[in-house]
């Protein structure tokens, strides 16, 4: 008689129209609420392009590392630390304050079909993500020489659109447990230090050897890879790391799952 | 384990002839080691508003979540519509206006509706939640920078824009002004006029006074043994040694206390009006000091 968690229920007797109407509109609101939100839309997207401009287009001009100009180095590296960021602010904030104060239940009561809200959530830090990575690589085209053929081009936001599934599921991990009030500083206690230890601000090359051997435990390490791989970096084989995103992203939405059924035992 | 609970019938304007639409069976349920709600029993008919009246911590807020499907009953049973309150069908004639800390301050008025209406097969029009909700010329106002009332409102209009046949709204006007609580009061009574069922919950007396249909009292139970066994016994609620039991079978009830004790005290058998049975259930057993018509519980 208990309701295992809000993934597995309901939808019987809708339409898929109306299904379909449902998803598009709880993710126009989440969009254009999280939009409307400074604190959110502005520092996601500010925070990886600004660091951008500054390490990549003001200071290190003009350097190589493993053999990829700076400049086109540093649009995959930032702009995965942008997709990580829009996608665990995005889930672990939003999820940890709407289930804590009640609007998550609200919306269940109201005979919102969980997976509208969840589906939602990932399109808008997609969607986010889309934005911090286009943004710099026009920044990176325009200012920094940076050459990509629009193949390339495409093939780099697919690649880190889908890899921000896995973060909006660290997120969603997150969000399950972490209170209302703790969740942003939980958040930014794991968001900046797994940055730079995955080698997304400071080339993992460079970094400590011992950071070096730690960063394949961190999911961050494994899209950076990806990105880099597709501008002529990045280390390991490609299937591995999209094999690591995907165990990462079961063990969280496992984590996630813990914490929901959790909520429904302790306060209903 | 005693009930928690005692009804209390208004003389006017009860509905008897309606059909039960929602219903709690003795039901229990605990959080971690506490009880929130201890084998409480309730039915709502069709059509009427039923207050469910009690103090903080009573398990007003438990109950509606059992009857909403939000958590399940440890024992006991829950029906809605003569079902799982979890199933689609009957989700979709439910509307809950519940306690909600934060609620998204970016979006506008008129998005919330929107967006709630879609979760509906046949919900009002905007302009119809509105109107109900008495939201009217504030469609367009972001949700954070309402006054306390509106925001109260447009929780009140996300309950009612799916049109559902049965609300459920928890202290609806917790923490708004005397004005803003007689509006909202006003917009509840329409909804009654349409024909819809209401549950409210509140710690106001003059609140379910005004609105209501029957009132249920709770408070918070302590365990006593069992007098729920004894036939013709509808309700038993027990406060600090003080024990009321609403009965249908009076005399066989109270022959059955004086077997089961012969050492009981101070029995008394009144027919109870609502002011009686209020006084009775408020009343604080050490400073025999009754509180007083609309006073906060």
């Amino acid at each position: 008689m208990s309701t295992a968690c809000p993934f597995a229920q309901e939808f019987p007797r809708r339409r898929l129209g109306q299904v379909i109407a449902i998803f598009a509109k709880e993710a126009k609101y989440d969009f254009l609420g999280r939009l409307r939100l400074p604190v959110y839309s502005v520092s996601t997207i500010l925070f990886p392009v600004m660091s951008y401009v500054l390490f990549g287009l003001v200071l290190n001009r003009g350097q190589r590392n493993e053999g990829v100009g700076i400049t086109t180095y540093l649009v995959a590296s930032y702009a995965t630390f942008g997709v990580m960021g829009a996608s665990l602010f995005g889930f672990g904030v939003g999820v940890a304050m709407e289930r804590g104060l009640g609007w998550l239940q609200l919306k269940r009561a109201s005979h919102m079909p969980p997976l509208a809200y969840f589906g939602a959530k990932v399109l808008t830090s997609m969607a986010f993500s889309a934005i911090i990575v286009i943004l710099l690589m026009v920044l990176g085209i325009t200012f920094g020489g940076v050459h990509l053929g629009t193949a390339q081009a495409l093939r780099l936001l697919g690649t880190l659109v889908t890899g921000a599934i896995c973060f909006c599921a660290m997120g969603l991990a997150i969000g399950a447990f972490a209170g209302p009030n703790a969740a942003p500083a939980i958040v930014n206690l794991l968001y900046l230090p797994m940055s730079f230890a995955s080698g997304l601000w400071i080339p993992i090359n460079l970094l400590p050897r011992f950071l070096q051997k730690l960063a394949p435990v961190l999911p961050p390490y494994h899209l950076g890879q990806l990105a880099l791989s597709l501008v002529g970096g990045g280390r390991g084989a490609v299937a591995s790391h999209w094999g690591a995103l995907v165990g990462f992203t079961l063990i969280f939405l496992g984590i996630a799952r813990l914490g929901f059924q959790r909520d429904e035992s302790v306060n209903g | 384990m005693a009930s928690a609970a005692a009804q209390v019938t208004s003389s006017v304007a009860v509905r008897r002839n309606g059909r039960v639409v929602a219903r709690l069976s003795r039901a229990s349920k605990k959080f971690g080691e506490v009880y929130a709600l201890r084998q409480l029993s309730l039915e709502v008919r069709a059509g009427e508003l039923l207050a469910v009246l009690g103090p903080n911590g009573a398990g007003k807020t438990t109950a509606i979540k059992l009857l909403l499907g939000l958590a399940p009953a440890d024992t006991g049973h829950v029906a809605v519509f003569g079902g799982d309150p979890r199933k689609p069908e009957n989700r979709m004639r439910t509307g809950a206006m519940l306690q909600v800390g934060r609620i998204p301050e970016k979006l506008r008025v008129r998005e919330h509706i929107d967006l709630f209406s879609s979760y509906y097969p046949s919900p009002l029009p905007l302009a119809e939640s509105l109107r109900v909700a008495g939201l009217e010329g504030t469609e367009n106002r972001m949700f954070g920078e309402l006054s306390g009332g509106q925001k109260q409102r447009v929780l009140f209009a996300l309950a009612v824009c799916g049109d559902p046949d049965l609300l459920f709204l928890d202290e609806p006007t917790v923490g708004l002004d005397v004005e803003a609580r007689r509006l909202l009061w006003s917009q509840i009574r329409q909804l009654l006029a349409r024909g819809k069922t209401v549950l409210l919950t509140t710690h106001y007396l003059e609140e379910a006074d005004a609105l209501a249909d029957r009132i249920v009292v709770i408070q918070t139970s302590l365990p006593v043994a069992s007098l729920c066994s004894i036939p013709g016994v509808r309700e038993v609620h027990s406060d600090r040694g003080v024990m009321l039991i609403r009965t249908t079978a009076a005399e066989r009830v109270t022959r059955e206390l004086l077997r089961l004790d012969p050492d009981l005290q101070d029995l008394e058998v009144t027919r109870a009006g609502l002011e009686d049975a209020f006084l009775a259930l408020t009343c604080d057993p050490e400073t025999e000091n009754p509180q007083m018509s609309g006073a906060r519980l």
